[in-house]
């Protein structure tokens, strides 16, 4: 395991030009561990001086086997594991999973559990775009900007933790609804988050939106045209920022999400700094759709009382034997599913995230597998790269967002 | 069934001999593994199914004869339908056309098959392990490769599993 | 008693050599920029304004393992990632401590199967163990003064 094998050039030779076999242009590595590249990525790259003529991604550094883990465990013992594909959309891969055991089995979700369910996962969406942002201007150099958003990802951070006891991985989201309901103090901290936000998206488009040193790095910088992006299979921002208004929120509506009033940002130039503007605006509409979702928050219960998925409450041990049944089967070996498959997709931060669910009637899943959205956007960063400086390139891989753990799974 | 995607699924029940299946207000069609690439350049060229949004297998070992599954879900951006596939592809040295021509991101999707199931694929331009270090043996998704499991040490059997377990000193 | 005093009336500070060296070891420990996975959030949130970890010395991080004293392994390590990590502590020059953060880091956390190294001493040693899934930032900066503490304690025969 630890002795390292000679990779001979004759493996990758059907991937380079033939101007590198000859010398004329440098093979160079950007390995796993390099500061730009989020997460362990190992980009081959082809310079010709400073320009890259092709670049080859190889990944698989951070794969965890979770798609083999999850047909191990139960159903609900498996949700723990989806918190960790995406790391920084946790409570989003908790709700596509939970949404695809819901379709299967045909369980309901009340009202209130829908609505929390979408203001948690907004909350996420802005938590995620707040990190995009700070890692991506920190790698071109605008360092201050890094400081601020981990500041306001803090405040969201805090109200993760005051519903679940956990900061990031919470698994909040369980089949039926929420794990427990929401504590008191949850509004007032909402609102104060909603409160403060704006104000400070306001700063972060001060400091960037004019500066002609941001400008200069992001304008014309990976143009990308539909045609392409749709062949490559690329969702989310990069596809709206090239005009395309593909959002499976308003498409495919989930959870209640037609209820609320929001815009899909769109743009029309398809470079860096389109998808900066598409992200930055998402952020507000975010937000928007929490305002509401808060002002509406119905009240009732947060589970399902389909006993044969939700454990029932404590109190109704007591009296009931069947209760004490139903709490025996799901503890010892976990609910049981009807025979199928679905197919079910959300919209993440990065794009479109997707379970497709197999049962074979079995309390395990047997087979899921997470069609998620960094694995094509990654795919397309070599027609994205060429004809770029490697300086252009370090923006390329910040604007297309991708996080290992989407891609390796 | 969504109305809009009766005609898609009746030209591909007339031309390629398909059976559809529908579960959960969903269709799938199972088509034969050589037709595959025909029947999605029809769905591509004549019903707008531009966007290739899934691509994966699912192993049936021992329980069903053909072991493999091979699962595709085509989604038009246009319409905004979504219809899937399945094609069954027997265990011994299962192959089949490739979708690279049609769809671009069928790339990387069936290095991934290939890794984790075995599975070939015809006219793959760069067919090589992506997930897994490039000289692993064996693919890990199928259902007869062992999870890799490591006994869990507690207390009680703390210093049996410690004498086997690879240490680094320095 | 003596000698100090009189030292320290000059005007000289004394100290014996192995806490002065390992004083100053802890003061200005850089860790080496190297997130893996979630645990690489947590500990850029360790990093940023509010919890400071730039208080205990830890000023920047320096991706190259040439000009780095300390490996924080936040994440977990699979098969195929474990040699280059190997590689990269070899790269170290020393004195070097390594902090396994999390629990993947430590001992394979929730995910014990074919693809993740269980614990990441199967491959290097190790000085600290955080736990956690993932630590939160105080948690770290917990395990790292534990770390300043194993340090003041070393001798100077460690790394001579």
């Amino acid at each position: 395991m630890l002795d390292q094998r000679e990779v001979s050039f004759n493996e990758l030779r059907h991937l380079v030009s033939e101007r590198a076999i000859e010398g004329e242009t440098m093979l160079l590595n950007m390995g796993p561990q390099h500061p730009s590249t989020h997460g362990v990525l190992r980009l081959l790259l082809e310079l010709d001086s400073e320009i890259v003529v092709n670049c080859f991604p190889d990944i698989g550094f951070l794969h965890t086997g979770i798609e083999k883990n999850m047909e191990v465990k139960s159903y609900e013992k498996a949700a723990v594991m989806t918190d960790r594909l995406d790391y920084l959309n946790n409570l989003g891969n908790n709700l596509v999973y939970c949404m695809a055991i819901e379709k299967l089995a045909e369980l309901d979700v009340p009202p209130r559990a829908q609505a929390i369910r979408v203001i948690l996962t907004e909350l996420q969406r802005i938590a995620s775009h707040l990190v995009w942002l700070g890692t991506h201007t920190l790698d071109l150099a605008a360092i201050s900007v890094f400081w601020y958003t981990f500041r306001e990802r803090e405040m969201i951070i805090d109200i993760n933790e005051m519903v679940s006891g956990q900061r990031m991985m919470t698994t909040f989201f369980r089949p039926g609804g929420l794990w427990r309901d929401v504590p008191v103090e949850f509004e007032d901290a909402v609102r104060q988050f909603i409160s403060i936000f704006p104000k400070r998206i306001k700063e972060y488009e001060g400091m960037l939106s004019e500066n002609p040193l941001f400008l200069e790095r992001t304008k014309d910088i990976g143009i990308l045209t539909s045609e392409d992006a749709i062949n490559w299979g690329v969702t989310g921002p990069s596809l709206r920022a090239i005009g395309v208004p593909h959002d499976l929120r308003k498409i495919e509506p989930y959870s209640g999400y037609e209820q609320y009033e929001f815009d899909v940002p769109t743009h029309t130039d398809g470079d860096t700094y389109a998808r900066y503007l598409v992200r930055m605006e998402e952020m507000r509409q975010a937000l928007r759709i929490v305002q509401q979702a808060l002002d509406n928050l119905p009240y009732g219960p947060v589970r399902s009382s389909n006993r044969k998925f939700v454990p029932p409450p404590r109190s109704e041990l007591g009296t009931s034997m069947e209760a004490v049944i139903h709490h025996f089967k799901l503890w010892t070996e976990g609910f049981d599913m009807p025979e199928g498959s679905v197919y079910v997709a959300a919209e993440s931060p990065r794009g479109v995230l997707g379970v497709f669910l197999e049962s074979d009637g079995g309390p395990n899943p047997y087979r899921v597998h997470w069609r998620t959205p960094s694995f094509d956007n990654l795919q397309v960063l070599p027609v994205l790269a060429k004809g770029h400086l490697v300086a252009d390139l370090v923006a390329l891989i910040g604007t297309t967002d991708f996080v290992l753990g989407d891609i390796d799974r | 069934m969504n109305e809009e995607l009766q005609p898609a699924v009746t030209a591909l029940k007339e031309r390629f001999d398909a059976r559809a299946e529908e579960f959960r207000g969903q269709t799938t069609l199972f088509l034969p593994s050589d037709r595959i690439v025909e029947a999605c350049q029809t769905l591509h060229d004549d019903f707008g199914f531009d966007f290739l949004e899934v691509e994966t297998a699912v192993d049936y070992w021992p329980k069903q004869n053909p072991r493999f599954h091979i699962v595709y879900q085509l989604y038009s951006i246009q319409k905004q339908l979504r219809i899937g596939l399945r094609v069954p592809i027997s265990g011994q040295t299962p192959s089949l056309p490739s979708l690279t021509g049609l769809y671009a991101n069928a790339n990387w999707r069936e290095r991934e098959i290939w890794d984790m199931f075995g599975i070939h694929f015809e006219g793959h331009p760069d067919l090589r392990r992506i997930l897994m270090p490039h000289d692993w043996e064996g693919h890990p998704l199928r259902k007869d490769y062992p999870l890799g499991y490591e006994e869990v040490q507690f207390s009680f059997n703390a210093e049996e599993i410690d004498q086997d377990k690879p240490y680094a000193k320095e | 008693m003596g000698i100090e005093q009189k030292a320290a009336n000059l005007g000289f500070a004394t100290m014996r050599l192995e806490q002065a060296v390992n004083w100053a070891r802890t003061y200005a420990m850089w860790p080496m920029l190297f997130g893996l996975a979630c645990c690489a959030i947590e500990m850029m949130a360790g990093q940023a304004a509010k919890h400071d970890m730039s208080r205990f010395g830890m000023e920047l991080m320096r991706a190259t393992p040439r000009q780095s004293d300390l490996m924080i392994i936040s994440g977990r390590v699979t098969r195929k990632m474990a040699p280059v990590l190997r590689l990269l502590y070899d790269q170290m020059p020393e004195p070097k401590w390594v902090v396994s953060m999390g629990d993947c880091a430590s001992c394979g956390g929730i995910f014990n199967n074919y693809a993740i190294v269980q614990g990441v001493d199967e491959i290097m040693p190790v000085d600290v163990y955080v736990a956690g899934c993932p630590p939160r930032p105080e948690a770290l900066v917990h395990g790292i003064l534990t770390l300043h503490e194993k340090v003041r304690g070393e001798s100077l025969k460690t790394w001579a």
